[in-house]
This record gives structure tokens, sequence and C-alpha cells, in this order.
């Protein structure tokens, strides 16, 4: 009888990390931002038909970087719960925090006792009355939440943006600066975006049920300029 | 609360309906006997030049009694398409509920809306569903009509009890007063109708329904309360205010008055 051998939990948990880390550091970043009228989200994505960034509820959207199978099996697990939930209950009992604590519980036993780790990092963004009611749910590969203030940067680079992100934030709140100071961030010095290479999707302070829009090729141009 | 999975052959796909049952939450439960419910009355829809229109009265019945004056029995399923009921009031509002989720939902996970010939079909599933429900008295009987951007017109449908789906090219109505709704749409209807011309129509219809069926409610000047009326084109949806509604049923009143 073989004996499998003994691979220490630090060792262990290092390598699906760094397994993780890898495979997500191979795409592009994505960024979120508050602004005045709700929040802004950019990411990096050539495709017009493989979304990064889609809508779940009313006020929550969600976005995601990594491999877009895993992410986008995650997605359609979101719109499920969000619904069902709101079907059984009221529609006001659909909030982002419980979607983010699930979407933990799924990508965190992933991370722990599955055949290998999910190599995706995911945002739940859930838009309020004000902004202090905004909400940015950042949850990374091993399953951690952190709730995260004024923007959050997915992805490989994403120490790099958020520091170009803190360094030259929004000049004011709308929607125009958000999306500028996002997408400088995302380029970066060496670089240049144009609408063609960029998803953005918005959840909208505006009063009515369904907030979220997505912003695409001449109006995404049009608030660059 | 989890986050629902399943395994590959199980999977519900983009069907909200197939979703709850798949999770035990069935929404299409027949009762064991017979029972008294209050049910709705008159609705209608009609093409006319750049679109559809679709209305209903507001009351409600339990056999001789008024159940309530106020139901709203015209609702708006996505951004081009409505839904008009009548029959027993508490498994239409839940079928129309569920209807409304279920383009929501396809449109969320497939990213894009469905025709408007799905749209119908999904409704024609769901009534085909409720079958032993409405055996049992719990009939719903919808009418549909919406806008499909694809062809630029508008398009209506109504129902049997089996989920048969018929269009229709010109007008439909449903309910105890549709008879005399009918008569009056099949008099006045043209296909160069114009908005305003519809929209005085339909009042017409609705208020000689009222006149002749106990069941259907009148526009209500006392209480300000007149017919759910929306029109559907290209736009999207759009309610007709209530302040033009009281316009025209108020001639419609002065031209009764002077017969």
């Amino acid at each position: 009888m073989s004996m499998p051998f003994y691979v220490p939990p630090e060792q262990l948990m290092k390598d699906r990390a760094d397994f993780a880390r890898k495979g997500i550091a191979r795409g592009r970043s994505l960024v979120a931002l508050e602004h005045d009228g709700g929040i802004v989200i950019v990411a990096e994505n050539p495709s017009t038909t493989l979304r990064k960034i889609s809508e779940i509820y009313d006020r929550i959207a969600f976005a995601a970087v990594g491999k877009y199978n895993e992410f986008d099996q995650l997605r359609i697990g979101g719109v499920r719960a969000a619904d069902m939930l709101g079907f059984r209950y009221s529609r006001r009992d659909v909030e982002a925090r419980s979607l983010a604590n699930q979407y933990a519980q799924a990508i965190g036993h992933e991370f722990t006792s599955g055949v290998k780790p999910l190599e995706v990092e995911l945002l739940v963004a859930e838009v309020g009355d004000d902004r202090e009611g905004d909400r940015l749910f950042h949850i990374s590969f091993e399953g951690t939440v952190i709730d995260e203030d004024g923007f959050c940067v997915l992805g490989g680079d994403a120490d790099l943006v958020s520091a170009r992100l803190r360094d030259n934030g929004p000049a004011d709140g709308s929607l125009s600066a958000a999306l500028k100071a996002a997408v400088a961030a995302l380029a970066g010095p060496d670089r240049t975006l144009t609408s063609d290479d960029l998803e953005v999707a918005c959840l909208v302070r505006a009063d009515r049920r369904r907030r979220f829009e997505r912003i695409e090729g001449a109006a995404v141009d049009h608030l660059l300029a | 609360m989890q986050l629902p999975r399943f395994a590959q052959g199980s999977d519900p796909g983009p069907s909200f309906v197939d979703l709850l049952k798949h999770s035990g939450l069935s929404p299409f439960n027949a009762p064991d006997a017979e029972v008294e419910v209050p049910h709705g009355t008159t609705c209608l829809a009609m093409r006319f030049d750049g679109g559809v229109l679709i209305a209903g009265d507001r009351r409600a019945t339990a056999g001789n009694l008024i159940r309530s004056r106020h139901m709203d029995k015209v609702v708006q399923a996505d951004l081009h398409s409505g839904v008009a009921f009548s029959g027993a009031a508490g498994p239409s509002m839940e079928m129309i509920k569920l209807f409304q989720l279920q383009l929501e939902h396809y449109e969320k996970m497939e990213g894009r809306s469905l025709s408007l010939e799905g749209k119908a079909n999904q409704l024609s599933a769901m009534i085909r569903e409720n079958m032993p429900a409405a055996m049992q008295g719990l009939v719903v009987l919808p009418l549909f009509a919406g806008f499909e951007p694809a062809d630029g017109s508008g398009h209506i449908w109504d129902f049997d009890v089996t989920g048969g789906r018929y269009e229709e090219r010109e007008y439909v109505t449903i309910g105890s007063g549709g008879m005399h709704a009918g008569t009056v749409l099949k008099v006045g209807w043209r296909s160069t109708l114009d908005r305003g011309a519809a929209v005085t129509l339909a009042c017409r219809a609705l208020w000689e329904a009222a006149e002749a069926d106990s069941a259907t409610g009148r526009p209500d000047f006392l209480r300000a309360l007149y017919p759910i009326m929306a029109t559907i084109t290209a736009d999207g949806w759009a309610s007709v205010p209530d302040a033009e509604l009281e316009t025209v049923f108020r001639g419609i009143e002065e031209e009764v008055r002077t017969r």
C-alpha cells in the first residue's frame, strides 16, 4: 500500500495561492469607482460579447477578472440566487453583502477543498441612494471579502493600478472625471486606451428599478474627450 | 443561503420557472376542490399605427360582490411588452409576477432579451402548466401585447386555457365584458388609427362593456379611478395618463347624456 507524501498545510496553501495568482495575472485589470451619479466599472476587454461586467439585480452589478468560464458560472449562480431571493421575499431584501458572502463561501470552499482553486477575482457592487450607501465588495481567489471604500481594482496589476489611481484620482465627482481617471490608471503612462479596448458599465443613482447600464462606443469616447 | 449550483444534466439554463422547480419551489399547484376567489374581468388590446394599445378595467369580483375597485390587471412585462389578465386574480397575479421575472432572468442570464414571439411562447407554457388549477376553477387567461423592434411593428396574442396561443391582426378582448368591448372595437377599428383615436376607441369599448356587464367596472370619477391603459411603441411602454382618460370619458358621458 502506498502512502501519500506529507505536505505541510502552509506549503499546500502557498502552492494553491501561487497557482491562482498566476492565472489571474495573465488577464487585464478592472477598476470600479464611486462618483456622485453612481458607480462606474471599467475593464480592459476588447470583446463585445464575452463580458466581464454584468447585471445581477436592480442595484447590484458583478465584475470579474480571471478565467472566463469560471467566473461566468459564478455570475450565473449569483443571478439565480438573487432572483430566487427576490421572488421568495421582496426585491428590497436582495443586497450585495449577502451575495458577496455567498461568493466568498463558494470560492473559499473551492480554494481549500476543490481539485484546483478558481482563478478568479470578483467585485460585487451595489449603488445606494447616496455615496454613503454605495458598496464595493472585493472577493479574492481564496475567498477573502474586502469592503472597499471609494474605488476597487481587480487583476494582476492591481497594486500598480491602485497606486496610479491614488496619485491621480478623479478631478471632480462627475462620471466623466471618474471614467477618465479609471482609464488613465488602467493604461499607465505608456499606453492609451480607446473605447474599442474597453468595457464600461454603470450603476446609476437614479429613481428607477433597474440601475445597471452599459456605456458603449461613441458614448465612451464622448465621456473621455 | 447558498449559491445555487447544479450538476451538468440538471441545469435549468436561463429559465426561471425551471430554476424554481429544481429548487423545490414549483409555482404551479392545483387545489383539491373548487374554490371561490376574486376574478378580474374586461381587458383588451389593439394594434394601431405605430404600435399596440393595451387596456383593462379595475374591478375584481367574487361571486356577486365587488372585491376590489382598483386592481391593476394591465401590467408592463418588460420594456417592449405588456400583459393583461382576466380570470382568478390570485393565480393571475402570481403568473404575471413569474412572467416578468422570467423575462428579466433570461435577459440577465443570456445578455439579450427574448424575441416578442419567444415571450408569448413563455406565457403560453405557463398557462399550460396551470391547467390542473384551471380545471379546479382557477382559470388564468391573459392577453399579451408588445412591439417587436426586429420587424418594427406591434403584435397581440390571446390564449386559451390549454396554452393555445393565437396571434390576432386587429384587436383582442378577454373577460366577462369582452364580448361587448369586442363589438365596439369590431365596428370602430381601422388599420390607420393613430394613438389618440386608439385611446378613444378603447375607452368607448370599456364603457360599453361596463354598461352591459356587471362584473366590469366603470370609470370612477368620484375616486378618480380610471382604467389602466398603455401604449407600446418603438420607444417602449408608455402609460396613458389619468388626466387624458378623464377627458375622454367625460366626453363619452356627455355624448351619452345628449343621445
